[in-house]
């Protein structure tokens, strides 16, 4: 066991996990880490799922396990949270920027093409490659986008 | 006063959502158009994850190392308590549709009085549950819409459908004992009370798809005492095939 850490050290770890299905942003930007606890020498990571199942979630364990044991980490276990269902409203602005660099349309009431900004979009399908995601279509710069569903 | 039995009420959820969830899945790369077979894929891995999750709850009430894939795959057909119309064949398109937006329609409006339950992991499910179902809705009653405006021959499917399907749905409103007693310990819902709502929202959909409510059929019961219609046998043979071949196999 590594001495003298702590519940931010974690948090830098974690934060260092990208999220298996959009690697451009981490399992901490996705908001699906709720807390990190430090209690009786052993540390208690609660996670939470987007979608009830979504398949990512067991890589996504496996990847808080190896990370924390690659550093040396032993004393810990992961806990899973249902409520607060997650939400996409835990995003931040810097997260859903991520998001829109990286061709994905964010979460927004009003949904733009993350190409060209366009507002004349339509919907192609609400289901997309992705539990989280829908397909989109501009019909300003004629490019097809994912969509952040808003949840 | 009595004591419902939460496992048995918790089990029979998990089913409804298995069961659909399992039907959901044999569209799997046979959908009309790649769009609509990646979204039934999707909203089956929704019902398989919300099964999961109501099996796990359910197992943990059993004990005994109970796992949800235990009560997956190591029941037999008379132990299995879904609803009737939940293990109804995929038939085409426009049966697959009003299947599941008769089902739907009323796991919103359950959802969302199960999210008042006085059962934290419950209620915890359904406000998780609640958001999935939110989308499947737009998605089956759009193309319920759609079929019933569209061509002499969608108009003609989707109206047989919702004749074939529609002795299958007063089952869903129905309580037995241990709903009855799950309701009166404020864990479970009251189904019969959701019954006006739904005739609401099912009745506004078919106008605006210019089909037809039936009247006066015949309905059938017996899902939630395990009494099945031929086709879950087949459903299951297919479901469990691998861990009745290779007990305890492991990917």
């Amino acid at each position: 066991m590594v001495k003298d850490i702590s519940t931010d050290n974690i948090w830098e770890i974690l934060k260092t996990i990208p999220d298996p299905e959009i690697p451009v942003i981490s399992i901490v930007d996705l908001g699906i880490i709720r807390a990190v606890q430090y209690a009786a020498a052993t540390f208690t990571i609660i996670i939470t799922p987007t979608y009830s199942g979504c398949p990512a979630m067991y890589l996504i364990k496996d990847e808080i396990i190896h990370n924390l044991e690659s550093q040396g980490i032993i004393n810990y276990q992961i806990e899973t949270s249902l409520a607060p269902p997650w939400t996409t409203d835990w995003m931040s602005d810097e997260v859903k920027a991520k998001l829109k660099d990286a061709g994905i349309a964010p979460p927004a009431n009003n949904i733009i093409c993350p190409q060209c900004d366009s507002s004349e979009i339509e919907v192609i399908s609400d289901f997309g490659s992705t539990a989280c995601k829908a397909l989109y279509k501009c019909n300003q710069c004629n490019e097809p986008f994912h969509y952040f569903k808003q949840i | 006063m009595a004591s419902g039995n939460l496992f048995q009420y918790v089990l029979s959820i998990g089913d409804d959502a298995l069961i659909t969830a399992q039907r959901l899945s044999e569209w799997a790369y046979r959908a009309p158009f790649l769009e609509e077979d990646i979204a039934l894929s999707n909203i089956s891995l929704d019902m398989f994850g919300r099964a999961n999750l109501f099996l796990e709850y359910a197992a943990s009430l059993k004990g005994n190392d109970t796992t949800a894939d235990d009560l997956a795959f190591k029941r037999n057909e008379r132990e299995f308590t879904n609803k009737l119309l939940c293990e109804q064949p995929n038939g085409n398109f426009a049966d697959t549709m009003i299947r599941q937006f008769f089902l739907d329609t009323f796991n919103k409006l359950f959802l969302i009085k199960l999210i008042d339950s006085n059962d934290d992991q419950l209620s915890a499910i359904s406000q998780k549950a609640i958001k999935e179902t939110n989308y499947h809705i737009r998605h089956s009653s759009k193309w319920v819409i759609r079929l019933g405006n569209g061509t002499a021959e969608s108009h003609a499917k989707v109206q047989l459908a919702i004749d074939n399907l529609w002795m299958f749905t007063e089952e869903l409103f129905e309580m037995n004992e241990n709903d009855i007693q799950m309701k009166q310990q404020k864990v479970g819902v009251d189904c019969t009370a959701l019954k006006p709502q739904w005739d609401i929202i099912i009745n506004d959909i078919f106008l605006e798809a210019r089909v037809k409510m039936p009247q006066d059929l015949y309905m059938t019961t017996g899902g939630r005492h395990g009494l099945h219609t031929e086709h879950l046998g087949h459903l299951l043979s297919d479901m469990q095939y691998l861990q009745r071949a290779y007990p305890d196999a492991k990917w």
